[in-house]
C-alpha cells in the first residue's frame, strides 16, 4: 500500500512523469485501438464476438519474433503477419465460424474460445512459455534530461498503427467491398436481396479482422512482448474497449482504445506490474456494471 | 410435473455404483472420484445454463473461492495465515488429527457459506446482463478471482498454499476423499431432482423460454436468478474445499480457478449430454471424463490442442447433446407430448377454412 | 374507488428524433372494454409499452388505481394487476400448456419460500378450468411451442386470466386469427369481461370487432389523440376515416 502511495506522490511531484506516461499510453493505445476496430467490425457485421482476437494478435507477434530470430528485419513482420493471418482467418472461417454464425450467440462465443485455446496451447508447444520480443535495434530518444524516454520503435509502431487504421477506414468508405460490408452490417437480409453475396462479405470481414490482428501482433512484438497465454488479456482488453464505446460507434472505439492505453500506463505505474492483469479484468466488470446502470434507466437489460 | 425424488431403483444403482467402484477398481479410485466431481460440475452448470438459459463462463469462480476459504479456515484456526504462506515460517507447522478434521469440517462449511455470499454479491454485477454479455461478465468474474488471489500475498499469491497434510495412509486418504466427492455428487443429484419438481423448476424454465414474458407476468425473476446462482455456488464451493484438500496444494490460476479446463469442461459435458435435461449432464460427464482419461496420455503435449478441437466439434456438431437428441426422437418415452402437425390456415385466406385450428 | 382505473394525462414519448406519442390523454373506465384504434404507426403499441413500464416516458402521468406507475418497472406493474398480451404471441415454448398455466399464477404475495412449494391442487384445477374456457383442455399436456398460432394466442389469453389481473391490455387479439374463429375469441373476451370482471383496453385493427365490443373508443393518429367517443360517434367521425384512408 505504501508503495502505491509512493507512486502516486511521484506522479504528483514530478509532472513530467505524467507526460511520459501519457505519451506511452497514446502510443500503446493506438495499437489497442486498431485491434479493437477489428473486433468491433466482426461484431457489427456478423454478430460474432471473437474471443480469439488476442490470440490472433499473438500469432502475428510470434511470426515477427521468428523473423527477428532468423536474422530478418522484424519490421517485415507487419506485411508478413497480414498475409499469414489473412490465410488463417480464411481457414477458420470456412471450418468453424461459418457454421456457428447462424446459431445462438453463446455458440459462437464458445467456438471462438475453443479456437483461442487451440492457438494458445499450440504456440506454447511450438515456442515455449517464455516471454519474447523482437528487437528492431532502433535508438531511444530522450527528453527532459532523461526523464522521458521514447523508444523509436514505439514511434514507428504508433505511426504504422495510425497508417493501417486510416487505410482500413478509407477502404471501408470508398471501396465496393467496404460498402458491401457496411450494408450487410446494417441489414443482412436486405443486402442479400439487393444482390450482395453476404457469405463473401462475412468471409472477407473475418479475414480482414485476422489480418488487422496480425499487423497489431507484429507491432506488439516490436513495442512490447509476446507470450502464448497473453492472448486472453488482450481479448479482455479489447472487449472492454468495444463494450465501453459501443460496437457501432467507430470513432468511440478508437478513442476508447487510446483511453485504455493511457489508463493502463498510469494504472501499471501506480499499482505495480503484477496488478496489471487484475486491473484489466476489474475494468471489464466496471464497464459492464456501468452499462447495466445506463440500461436500467431505460428499463432494459444489456443484451 | 416430474417426480420429486429419484426412483428407488436409481438411488439403489447410484449407491451401488458409488460404493462398489473403489472396491472393484482400486487403482482408479482417484479418477473415479474426479468423475463424481465432474458430475457435480455438470449438474450445477446446467441449473443456470440448461434450465434457466443463462450460459455462465464463470462458475469456476465459486470452486476456487471455496477452495481458498477452506484453506484459510483450516490453517487460520491454528496458525497465522500470513506467516504460513510466506517463505519464512517462524513456527514449526504441525496439525494434530483433531485439528485437521475440525479444520476440515469447518472449512467445508465455511466454503459453502462464503460461496453463497459471493454469489449474492456478484449477482448484482452479472444479472443485468444477458446472453453473450452475461457469459463474458461471468468469465470476467472468474478471471478476476484468479488474478486477485494471484496478487494477494496473504494467501500465497501466485505460489499458492500447501494444504495441511491428511493424517493417515495413502489408501485411507484416497477412500476418504473418494467418498466425500461421491457423497457430494449424490446429494446434488437428489437435491436437484427435488428442486426441479417444485415451482422453482417451472419458474427457471419460464425464464429460459421467455424472460421478458415472465417479467410481464409478474414473476420475481431476480429472486429466482439469484437463488439459482447461489445454489450452484454452494455446491461448487464445497466441491472446491474438498478438492483442494485432495490435491494437497492449491494455486490460483491452474488449480483453484482453472478457467480454460474445468470451467470449460462443465459446459462441454452438459452440451455433450444434453442441456436442460436431468440426466444429460450426468451422461455427458461420464462420457467426457472416461474418454479424456483414456486418451489423455496418448496425446502427450497435445492434450490442450485436442481439447480446443473438441470444444469446436462439440459446439458445432453436438448442439442438442445425447439426451436432447433422444428426447427429440422419442418424445413419448420422456413424457413430452407434442401436438401433431395440422394444416395451418392463415387468417387472410379468403373463402373457406376447412381445418379449424384452435379449440372447439 | 374512482371510475377510472387507468388514467393517462399528457403522455409524451419519443425515440431519438421521432415523437411516437405526443400529449396523449385517455381514461379507461373500470369494468368496461375500451378500444384504441388508429392507422399503422400512430403510436398505439408505444402507448401500451409506456403503460406497462416497458420504457420510461418523457413527460406526463400514468395512474393506475390512482397510483402513479410511470416510474415503476414491468414486473412491479404486472404484480399490481396490470397485464398485457403481446402482438407476436409469447408463451413458454418448451413447457406444456398446463405448466404454462401453473407458472402464471399471481405472484403478488409470493414470499421467498413459496418458490419451493409443490403445485397446490387448487392451482391445477383452476388451470384446467381456464384451459377449458378457451377450449384447450384436450391439449393441456402438449408442448406449448408445438401448438398452432391461433392455439398459442388462446393459451396466452388463458395465462393472462390465470394471473387474475384487474386490467388486461390486449395488443391486436384477433390479428392472425382465422376469420371463422374470431367470433369465438370475441365471445371469450366478452365473457372474461362480464364474468370475471376484468377491465380491458384493446388495440384493434378489425373495426367490426372493436365497434361491437368496446363501450368507448380512442383514435390515435400520428402520435396524437384524434378522436374519442362511443363507437357510433367514432364511426361517423370524418377525421377518423381520413386518417385511415390517408387524406391530409
Amino acid at each position: 500500500m505504501e508503495q502505491v502511495i509512493g507512486n502516486i506522490s511521484v506522479l504528483a511531484t514530478m509532472p513530467i512523469f505524467n507526460l511520459g506516461l501519457l505519451i506511452d499510453g497514446l502510443m500503446v493505445g493506438s495499437i489497442f485501438a486498431l485491434a479493437a476496430y477489428g473486433l468491433a467490425l466482426v461484431w457489427g457485421v456478423m454478430n460474432v464476438k471473437n474471443l480469439a482476437q488476442g490470440d490472433f494478435i499473438m500469432i502475428g507477434g510470434y511470426l515477427t519474433w521468428n523473423l527477428d530470430r532468423f536474422g530478418f528485419n522484424p519490421l517485415l513482420g507487419v506485411p508478413l503477419a497480414i498475409v499469414v493471418l489473412w490465410g488463417i482467418g480464411w481457414f477458420l472461417y470456412r471450418t468453424v465460424v461459418s457454421k456457428v454464425i447462424t446459431r445462438d450467440l453463446f455458440t459462437s462465443l464458445l467456438a471462438t474460445f475453443g479456437i483461442a485455446i487451440v492457438i494458445q496451447q499450440g504456440l506454447n508447444l511450438a515456442f515455449g512459455p517464455d516471454t519474447q520480443s523482437a528487437q528492431a535495434d532502433l535508438p531511444t530518444l530522450t527528453f527532459a534530461n532523461g526523464l522521458i524516454t521514447v523508444a523509436t520503435t514505439r514511434i514507428i509502431g504508433f505511426a504504422l498503427a495510425i497508417l493501417l487504421a486510416v487505410a482500413v477506414i478509407l477502404f471501408m468508405k470508398k471501396s465496393r467491398m467496404g460498402q458491401a460490408i457496411r450494408a450487410t452490417a446494417q441489414d443482412a437480409r436486405a443486402a442479400r436481396v439487393l444482390g450482395i453475396d453476404t457469405e463473401k462479405v462475412y468471409s472477407f470481414t473475418f479475414c480482414l479482422n485476422a489480418a488487422i490482428c496480425g499487423a497489431t501482433g507484429a507491432l506488439v512484438a516490436l513495442v512490447w512482448n509476446v507470450q502464448p497465454f497473453l492472448g486472453t488479456t488482450y481479448s479482455i482488453r479489447l472487449f472492454v474497449i468495444v463494450t465501453a464505446a459501443g460496437f457501432g460507434n467507430l470513432p468511440g472505439v478508437i478513442a476508447s482504445g487510446f483511453g485504455m492505453g493511457i489508463f493502463e500506463q498510469f494504472g501499471g505505474f501506480v499499482l505495480g506490474a503484477e496488478f496489471q492483469q487484475a486491473l484489466i479484468v476489474l475494468l471489464l466488470l466496471a464497464v459492464l456494471a456501468v452499462r447495466q446502470l445506463q440500461q436500467l434507466r431505460v428499463r432494459q437489460a444489456v443484451q | 410435473m416430474s417426480r420429486a425424488s429419484l426412483h428407488p431403483l436409481t438411488i439403489g444403482s447410484l449407491l451401488l455404483a458409488g460404493v462398489a467402484a473403489p472396491l472393484l477398481f482400486p487403482a482408479y479410485t482417484n479418477q473415479i472420484a474426479v468423475l463424481w466431481l465432474m458430475i457435480v460440475f455438470a449438474s450445477t452448470w446446467d441449473i443456470l445454463g440448461g434450465q434457466m438459459g443463462y450460459n455462465s463462463l464463470g462458475n469456476i469462480f465459486f470452486f476456487g473461492a471455496g477452495m481458498y476459504t477452506s484453506a484459510v479456515v483450516q490453517i487460520g484456526l491454528f496458525y497465522d495465515v500470513g506467516m504460513y504462506t510466506s517463505g519464512a515460517r517462524t513456527t514449526h507447522i504441525v496439525f494434530t488429527n483433531a485439528q485437521y478434521f475440525t479444520g476440515f469440517t469447518l472449512g467445508v462449511i465455511a466454503a459453502g457459506v462464503v460461496a453463497c455470499v459471493l454469489a449474492l454479491v456478484t449477482s448484482w454485477i452479472v444479472f443485468g446482463l444477458r446472453g453473450p454479455y452475461f457469459a463474458i461478465g461471468t468469465l470476467g468474474v472468474a478471471v478476476a478471482g484468479a488474478e486477485l488471489m494471484a496478487s494477494w500475498e496473504w494467501v500465497g499469491a501466485a505460489a499458492g498454499i500447501s494444504m495441511p497434510v491428511f493424517p493417515g495412509g495413502p489408501e485411507a486418504q484416497k477412500l476418504f476423499f473418494y467418498f466425500l466427492l461421491f457423497g457430494l455428487a449424490f446429494l446434488v443429484l437428489v437435491f436437484l431432482r427435488w428442486l426441479y419438481s417444485t415451482s422453482f423448476g417451472l419458474a427457471i424454465n419460464a425464464i429460459r423460454d421467455d424472460e421478458e414474458k415472465a417479467e410481464a407476468m409478474g414473476l420475481y425473476t431476480r429472486r429466482y436468478k439469484r437463488t439459482a446462482w447461489a445454489i450452484s455456488a454452494f455446491f461448487l464451493g464445497i466441491a472446491g474445499a474438498i478438492f483442494g484438500n485432495m490435491t494437497g496444494f492449491i494455486e490460483p490460476r491452474d488449480i483453484a480457478f482453472p478457467t480454460t479446463t474445468f470451467n470449460i469442461f462443465m459446459i462441454l459435458m452438459v452440451l455433450l449430454g444434453g442441456k436442460g435435461t436431468f440426466w444429460g449432464p450426468v451422461v455427458g460427464a461420464v462420457i467426457f471424463h472416461v474418454i479424456k482419461e483414456v486418451t489423455w496420455t496418448y496425446f502427450l503435449g497435445w492434450q490442450f490442442v485436442a481439447l480446443g478441437l473438441l470444444i469446436v466439434i462439440i459446439v458445432v456438431y453436438f448442439q442438442q447433446g445425447i439426451v436432447g437428441w433422444l428426447m427429440e426422437k422419442y418424445p413419448q418415452r420422456f413424457g413430452i407430448r407434442v401436438a401433431p402437425k395440422e394444416k395451418e390456415v392463415r387468417s387472410h385466406a379468403i373463402g373457406f377454412a376447412p381445418n379449424a385450428e384452435g379449440a372447439e | 374507488m374512482t371510475d377510472a382505473i387507468i388514467e393517462l394525462t399528457n403522455v409524451t414519448k419519443s425515440f431519438g428524433g421521432v415523437v411516437a406519442n405526443h400529449n396523449v390523454s385517455l381514461t379507461v373506465r373500470r369494468g368496461g372494454i375500451t378500444g384504441l384504434i388508429g392507422p399503422n404507426g400512430s403510436g398505439k403499441t408505444t402507448l401500451f409499452n409506456s403503460i406497462v413500464g416497458y420504457h420510461p416516458i418523457d413527460s406526463g402521468s400514468i395512474r393506475f388505481e390512482g397510483q402513479e406507475i410511470s416510474q415503476l418497472r414491468v414486473q412491479e406493474i404486472a404484480r399490481l394487476g396490470l397485464l398485457r398480451t403481446f402482438q407476436a404471441t409469447r408463451i413458454y415454448g418448451k413447457m406444456s400448456c398446463l405448466q404454462n398455466m401453473q407458472i402464471s399464477i399471481p405472484h403478488r404475495k409470493a414470499r421467498f419460500f413459496d418458490m419451493f412449494t409443490y403445485e397446490r391442487a387448487g392451482v391445477i384445477e383452476r388451470a384446467e378450468q381456464l384451459l377449458s374456457f378457451v377450449g384447450l383442455y384436450e391439449k393441456r399436456y402438449l408442448r406449448a411451442g408445438s401448438l398452432s398460432f391461433g392455439q398459442q394466442k388462446l393459451l396466452e389469453f388463458a395465462m393472462a386470466l390465470m394471473n387474475e389481473p384487474a386490467v388486461l391490455l390486449l395488443d391486436e387479439p384477433t390479428a392472425g386469427i382465422n376469420p371463422t374463429l374470431i367470433n369465438g375469441l370475441i365471445d371469450r373476451l366478452q365473457r372474461a369481461n362480464s364474468d370475471f370482471g376484468i377491465t380491458m383496453l384493446i388495440i384493434e385493427h378489425n373495426m367490426r370487432v372493436i365497434m361491437n365490443m368496446a363501450t368507448k373508443i380512442y383514435c390515435l393518429a400520428h402520435g396524437e389523440m384524434l378522436a374519442a367517443g362511443v363507437p357510433a360517434e367514432i364511426q361517423g367521425n370524418q377525421a377518423v376515416v381520413d386518417a385511415y384512408l390517408g387524406a391530409h
